[in-house]
């Protein structure tokens, strides 16, 4: 029963992510208009049957805008949660694997990291290292890989004590070979949920940003800076704000919705729903 | 429990020394500066403005001077409100943003708590289903999807509550709800998870063999052991919403310090970003030993190991 149910969770939420990012590289091909065609004869339209969603106030399509901020929002997504996983997997593993004073010192910094608000942190970084695309992928980045860590952490440390790991050095595998070949794949069911999560939490935070204007700026859009766009005139072209809106809610449901179905399945110790 | 709070506050002055310490370079290794954006300033007003800001002094001895006047809770001038010092705009915003962020907590502890403890005691019913629906929902909305749906519903169409502003209780019903959301659907699921590890407990059995009905049972066995995790998650929410409110009062235009801080990164107004990121930290270390505190509220074992 509960597998079926995560089953047809990961159904939904796999199948809503598919849908979006083949849309996403497929934008070319499906939006109806070029993103940045302007028609002067068709400003601040609501949705009608040649304009599906609508245009804005340069009369640019915005579905074929959505489409195409899809990419940057998906892209900032998985780039960051790539990132995440990598740089705080092998830091965990590491620091949980020689264990001790270094532990110690490498969690304290984790433990520091992971105290601040993420937001204020990004900011911060963005303001010292310049706002383009990639200060705030670096931003997003190198806030996001503590909670990889420390969850890996505490894989490694549990794996550590089996007896297979213990055969493993009797046999006199280098710590390298134990850690990377006998410890580490069995984090992989952790991994992979843990990545899903990742995923939609920097969407999130990448949206948050842009909407406030410290985010991705034009010439560059993604669906929190489109939202931006369409905040100023919200009372009278509700549509500006809400199918940006709309498109992020349900990619970023959809992330939470396949990562819990995976959790029941890969790693049921931490189910919580 | 006095000398527990004195020392955790002693350590919270070396804490606070390394954030100004940390914003101090950052703010001053970074290439340009507010009076850099617009046109080319005559040399002579530029050497006027560096020496009234103590620009032209070498790095050490303005580190020094602004550690001085830290320490005598002079945060200097803005550069970009002129005439206006940080501590002022500091005094007169920080109260809006806590009063905003304490309210968001308040809510969010009493809907996710409520909230994880019916779908945990009637598990795997439609109770269940539904909020754990819901809670997946809130756990998914951004903070401005959130509000700019309220502000439709609740101010444009029904005309409840105003859409922007800060002019009394009425004002703070919007922006409170779209902090406190998110936080109430993650402590809805870490409060049912946890209870439902706890109801299957023996004290629990126990508890119900002895006669006691449901709703104690749940509220003075289970709830009281089940509320830990909660309780970490507090001390960074109580956190994130004091300080990360800046996206709500944008929204709603409320003259919170998130809002001063917004304008101040887009103006690189450097003293004022250092100070609101002070109070942040002073905020996180005093969030941090209010949670220490409850846990040995909470937790008498705890009481023990602090002893030790």
């Amino acid at each position: 029963m509960g597998i079926m149910r995560s089953n047809r969770r990961m159904k939904i939420g796999g199948g809503f992510i598919l849908l979006i990012c083949t849309a996403a590289l497929a934008a070319p091909w499906l939006a109806p208009f070029p993103f940045d065609l302007q028609d002067t004869h068709a400003i601040l339209q609501g949705p009608s049957s040649e304009h599906w969603m609508g245009t804005d106030r340069l009369g640019r399509d915005l579905l074929s805008r959505l489409l195409y901020g899809a990419r940057m929002s998906l892209s900032v997504g998985i780039f960051t949660a790539a990132f995440a996983v990598l740089f705080g997997t092998v830091y965990g593993a590491v620091s949980g694997y020689i264990g001790g004073k270094t532990d110690n010192l490498l969690m304290r910094f984790v433990d520091l990291v992971y105290s601040l608000p993420d937001l204020l942190l990004i900011i911060l970084i963005t303001v010292t290292i310049g706002r383009g695309v990639l200060g705030i992928l670096l931003a997003l980045s190198l806030v996001s890989w503590v909670t990889v860590a420390r969850i890996i952490r505490g894989e490694v440390l549990k794996l550590r004590e089996f007896s297979y790991v213990e055969a493993a050095r009797a046999v006199g595998a280098s710590h390298r070979r134990i850690l990377f070949l006998h410890i580490l794949p069995n984090t992989l069911g952790v991994l992979i949920v843990t990545l899903t999560f990742r995923i939609p939490a920097a969407i999130l935070a990448e949206s948050t940003l842009s909407f406030i204007g410290l985010g991705i700026a034009p010439p560059f859009a993604s669906w929190g800076s489109m939202a931006n766009e369409g905040w100023t005139a919200m009372k009278f072209y509700p549509h500006l704000i809400l199918f940006p809106s709309l498109f992020l809610f349900l990619t970023i449901v959809a992330f939470n919705v396949l990562g819990d179905g995976l959790r029941d399945i890969l790693d049921p110790g931490r189910r919580f729903a | 429990m006095t000398r527990f709070i004195i020392h955790r506050l002693a350590w919270g002055i070396p804490v606070l020394w390394l954030v100004a310490t940390t914003t101090f370079i950052l703010m001053h290794i970074v290439p340009g500066g507010p009076f850099d954006q617009e046109k080319l300033l005559p040399p002579e007003i530029r050497a006027n403005i560096d020496a009234k800001y103590h620009l032209d002094k070498p790095l050490l001895s303005q580190y020094v001077f602004y550690l001085q006047n830290l320490v005598h809770g002079d945060l200097g001038p803005s550069y970009k409100y002129i005439g206006r010092d940080v501590t002022d705009i500091i005094k007169e915003t920080f109260p809006v943003s806590l009063q905003l962020g304490l309210s968001a907590v308040l809510i969010s502890v009493l809907i996710g708590v409520g909230a994880g403890i019916a779908a945990a005691s009637r598990a795997r019913s439609w109770v269940d289903h539904t909020g754990m629906f819901l809670a997946t929902a809130g756990i998914s909305i951004p903070s401005f999807v959130l509000g700019t749906l309220l502000i439709m519903i609740f101010s444009f169409k029904l005309r409840l509550f105003p859409a922007a502003l800060w002019e009394g209780w009425r004002y703070g019903i919007l922006p409170a709800i779209t902090l406190a959301l998110l936080p109430a659907a993650y402590i809805a699921r870490l409060t049912r998870s946890s209870m439902l590890e706890v109801l299957h407990q023996d004290f629990i059995r126990t508890a119900r063999a002895k006669g006691f009905g449901e709703g104690y049972v749940l509220f003075n066995h289970a709830l009281k052991n089940s509320v830990t995790p909660v309780i970490s998650f507090l001390g960074p929410l109580t956190a994130t919403l004091v300080t990360g409110s800046f996206v709500v009062e944008f929204i709603f235009s409320i003259p919170g310090m998130g809002r001063y801080f917004i304008t101040a990164v887009t103006n690189r107004d450097y003293p004022l970003i250092m100070g609101v990121t002070l109070v942040y930290a002073l905020v996180i270390v005093l969030a941090n030993i209010g949670v220490d505190m409850m846990y040995s509220w909470i937790d008498p074992r705890m009481r023990v190991k602090k002893r030790a």
